[in-house]
C-alpha cells in the first residue's frame, strides 16, 4: 500500500490517519482477489461465519434469562420458552443454529477434501480449521448440558466417563472435570462459564487466525490451480476477481437460500424429528433414572458409533479421539501434488467417496442401539474411515496415483 | 533496535533469565487456576465416605445407609445364603461378575471382601429404582430358582443375594458394589478403597 491518500480529506481520511480502516477493508474484502471459478461448495465458509454471529447474538440474549443452577436451569429454559417475549424464538434460533453450524462446517470441510485445500501452502489454514472444529465440538457439548434435561445429564455422564476410562489418571481426571463425585450443579456451573465465555472467545480468535491465514496464502479453487502464478501487469491474478462486490453478492445469494432452509426448520420443525432437540431432554435431569436409550445429538453420532464399535472402553476412547486428531495430520499424510479431485487418480476418487460414505453411515449407526449387526457395521465403517488415511498415504507416498494433467488456468463451467 | 555498541551476550542473558523467572512464575500461577476445578470443601463433605458399625448386625439382617445420595445396603448373609450362591449360576446373566460393576477385590462369587458381608448400591441398573429386599419369600412372577434376593418392582428385575442379575430381565448388569474396606472387624468404610488417601 502506498502513502498516496485517495481521499485524504473527509471523515475517512481522518480515520485512516489514525486507524487502518481503509487498509483493512482493501486487504480483506475490497482488493482481496479470489479465484473466479468458485462453485456451490464455496458458500459454506461465509455461512459458517454468519451462523457464528447468529449463535453469539441469540446466546447473549438467552443468557439474560437462563439460570445455571440444578434447581432452576430446566425451569428457566421453560420460562424462556413460555413467558419471555419472543423467548421461544431466541431458544429455537440457538438450538437450530447449533445444528446448522455443524451442517455448514461439515460441508465446508468436505469441500477442503474435495479440492485439496489443505495441501501446501494451506497446511496452517487447515490446522486452524480443525482447531475451530474441535472447539466447536466442546462448545456444543457444554451447551447441550445447560437445559439440564435427561439427555443433558446422561449425555454428559457418558462423555465425562470417557475420560474416566483413561488408565491411571482417568478417575482423578473425571473428578477434576466434574468438580464433584457425581455430575452436579458444580459441573453445570463450570460448563456454563466455558460455554458462554471461554470457548466463544477461543472460537472467535481461531476464526480470525483462519481468515488471516486464508488471506495470506489466497483461496484455493475447484481446479486446485494456484492463481497467483498467473498475474496481469498490475500484479493482480488474471483468474482472480475482487471479493467485493463479486463474492459478497454471491455469498448474499447463498445466505438468502440458507436462511430459507433455516427458517423452515426454525418455524415448522425446530425439534427436527428429535434430532436437533431430543425427546428425553424435555424431562428434567434425574440422576436416579437413566433414559432407555442414550444417543448424542446427530453431529456427534459418527464418533459415538466408533466409540461403541470397539469392545474395550479405553480402546474406544482412543479410536474416537484419533478420528478427530488424525485430521490435523492430513496435509502431511497426503503426499499428492495434484489438489483437486477433478485431476486426481481414480483410486483417490473412490477412496474419498468411501470416506464420506463411512462418515454418513457411522452417523446413522450412532443413533441406533449398539447390537449385533449394527455393531458389526460400525466396525467395518470405522475401518474404512481410518483406512482412507492409510490408503491415501500409501497411494501418494509410493507414487501409485495416476493423475490427469492440471490446466494452466482455472476452468469455467 | 539499535545494536551499536550493545553487549549482546548481556542482553541475551537478561532476556533468558527474565523468560525463565517469568515462566516459573506462570507455572506456579497455574496451580490455583487448575486446583480451582477440584471438588470444593462442600462437595467433599457431601461426598465423604460413610462409616457403618456392623457389630450389631445379625445374620440375615440388612441395614440401609446413604452414600452420595444413593442407598447402600450392608447385609450379613447366613451360612445358607452363602452356600445358595453356588446353585444359581445357570439362571444368572453374569455369574462371574465380568462386567466392571465392582472393585477388583469384589470380583468373586459372593461379590464382597468377606463372604458373609455384602455391600451393594441399592439402585437397579435398569432405570434406577431401588429394588426390594426379599431374603426368603419368592416374589410374584418368578418361576425360576429362588434362594432369596432383591426384586425391583418398577420393571420386574431380579437379583440374587450377591446382587447378581437374573438373565431375561430388564436390568442389563449386576448391581454396583461401591468401593469399601473394613477399618476393623466391626466397622466398614463405604466410599473408599483401602489405602486411599
Amino acid at each position: 500500500m502506498s502513502e498516496t491518500k485517495t481521499g485524504s480529506g473527509g471523515l475517512m481520511g481522518w480515520v485512516d490517519a489514525r486507524f487502518p480502516a481503509t487498509k483493512l477493508w482493501n486487504e480483506h474484502i475490497g482488493e482481496y482477489y479470489a479465484p473466479k471459478n468458485f462453485n456451490f461448495w464455496y458458500y459454506f465458509g461465509s455461512l459458517a461465519l454468519v451462523v457464528l454471529v447468529i449463535q453469539i447474538l441469540s446466546g447473549i440474549w438467552l443468557t439474560m434469562n437462563y439460570q445455571p443452577s440444578a434447581d432452576r436451569a430446566f425451569q428457566s429454559v421453560e420460562y424462556i420458552m413460555r413467558d419471555v417475549e419472543w423467548g421461544w424464538l431466541m431458544r429455537y434460533i440457538h438450538s437450530t443454529g447449533a445444528s446448522a453450524f455443524f451442517v455448514v462446517v461439515y460441508l465446508h470441510m468436505a469441500r477442503a477434501l474435495l479440492y485439496g485445500s489443505y495441501q501446501k501452502p494451506r497446511e496452517l489454514l487447515w490446522v486452524f480449521g480443525v482447531l475451530i472444529y474441535l472447539a466447536l465440538m466442546a462448545e456444543a457439548f457444554f451447551g447441550y448440558m445447560l437445559p439440564w434435561g435427561q439427555m443433558s445429564f446422561w449425555g454428559a455422564q457418558v462423555i465425562i466417563s470417557l475420560f474416566g476410562a483413561i488408565p491411571v489418571i482417568g478417575s482423578d481426571l473425571a473428578l477434576w472435570i466434574r468438580g464433584d463425585y457425581v455430575i452436579s450443579e458444580i459441573t453445570l456451573n463450570r460448563f456454563f462459564a466455558l460455554h458462554v465465555v471461554g470457548l466463544p472467545l477461543a472460537i472467535i480468535g481461531l476464526v480470525v487466525a483462519h481468515i488471516l491465514a486464508l488471506h495470506e496464502v489466497g483461496s484455493n479453487n475447484p481446479d486446485g490451480v494456484e492463481i497467483k502464478q498467473n498475474k496481469a501487469e498490475d500484479g493482480t491474478p488474471k483468474d482472480g476477481i475482487r471479493f467485493h462486490p463479486y463474492y459478497t453478492v454471491k455469498d448474499t445469494f447463498g445466505l438468502v437460500v440458507f436462511l430459507i432452509f433455516f427458517s423452515i426448520i426454525l418455524f415448522y420443525m425446530p425439534e427436527f424429528f428429535g434430532l436437533f432437540l431430543e425427546a428425553p431432554n424435555f424431562e428434567p435431569a434425574n440422576p436416579q433414572v437413566t433414559p432407555d436409550h442414550i444417543a448424542p445429538v446427530w453431529y456427534f453420532t459418527p464418533h459415538y458409533a466408533m466409540l461403541r464399535a470397539i469392545p474395550d472402553s479405553f480402546g474406544g476412547v482412543v479410536v474416537m479421539g484419533a478420528a478427530v486428531m488424525i485430521l490435523f495430520f492430513l496435509p502431511w499424510i497426503d503426499r499428492g501434488k495434484v489438489r483437486s479431485i477433478r485431476y486426481r487418480g481414480l483410486g483417490y476418487k473412490v477412496a474419498l467417496m468411501l470416506f464420506f460414505l463411512s462418515f454418513v453411515v457411522l452417523g446413522y449407526l450412532g443413533l441406533q442401539p449398539a447390537t449385533g449387526l449394527y455393531t458389526m457395521l460400525a466396525r467395518i465403517f470405522t475401518a474404512i474411515y481410518f483406512g482412507y488415511f492409510l490408503f491415501l498415504w500409501v497411494y501418494t507416498y509410493f507414487g501409485l496415483e495416476k493423475t490427469r494433467p492440471v490446466p494452466e488456468r482455472v476452468t469455467m463451467p | 533496535m539499535n545494536q551499536d555498541g550493545a553487549d549482546k551476550s548481556r542482553r541475551r542473558f537478561l532476556t533468558a533469565t527474565t523468560g525463565v523467572v517469568g515462566g516459573v512464575g506462570a507455572a506456579f500461577l497455574a496451580v490455583p487456576f487448575l486446583s480451582y476445578w477440584k471438588p470444593s470443601a462442600r462437595a467433599q463433605a457431601a461426598g465423604a465416605p460413610v462409616e457403618v458399625d456392623i457389630s450389631q448386625l445379625e445374620p440375615g439382617q440388612l441395614v440401609n445407609v446413604v452414600w452420595r445420595g444413593n442407598p447402600v445396603w450392608v447385609f450379613k448373609r447366613t451360612e445358607d445364603n452363602i452356600s445358595d450362591l453356588d446353585k444359581l449360576e445357570g439362571v444368572l446373566r453374569d455369574p462371574e461378575s465380568n462386567q466392571p460393576q465392582q472393585p477388583e477385590y469384589a470380583q468373586n462369587k459372593h461379590r464382597s471382601i468377606k463372604p458373609e458381608i455384602m455391600v451393594m448400591v441399592g439402585i437397579c441398573t435398569h432405570l434406577g429404582c431401588s429394588p426390594l429386599f426379599r431374603p426368603d419369600e419368592r416374589p410374584a412372577g418368578i418361576d425360576r430358582d429362588w434362594h432369596g434376593g432383591f426384586f425391583c418392582p418398577c420393571h420386574g428385575s431380579y437379583f440374587d443375594l450377591a446382587g447378581r442379575v437374573y438373565s431375561g430381565v430388564p436390568a442389563p448388569t449386576n448391581l454396583e458394589v461401591p468401593p469399601y474396606y473394613f477399618i476393623d472387624d466391626n466397622t466398614v468404610l463405604i466410599g473408599e478403597d483401602e489405602g486411599e488417601a
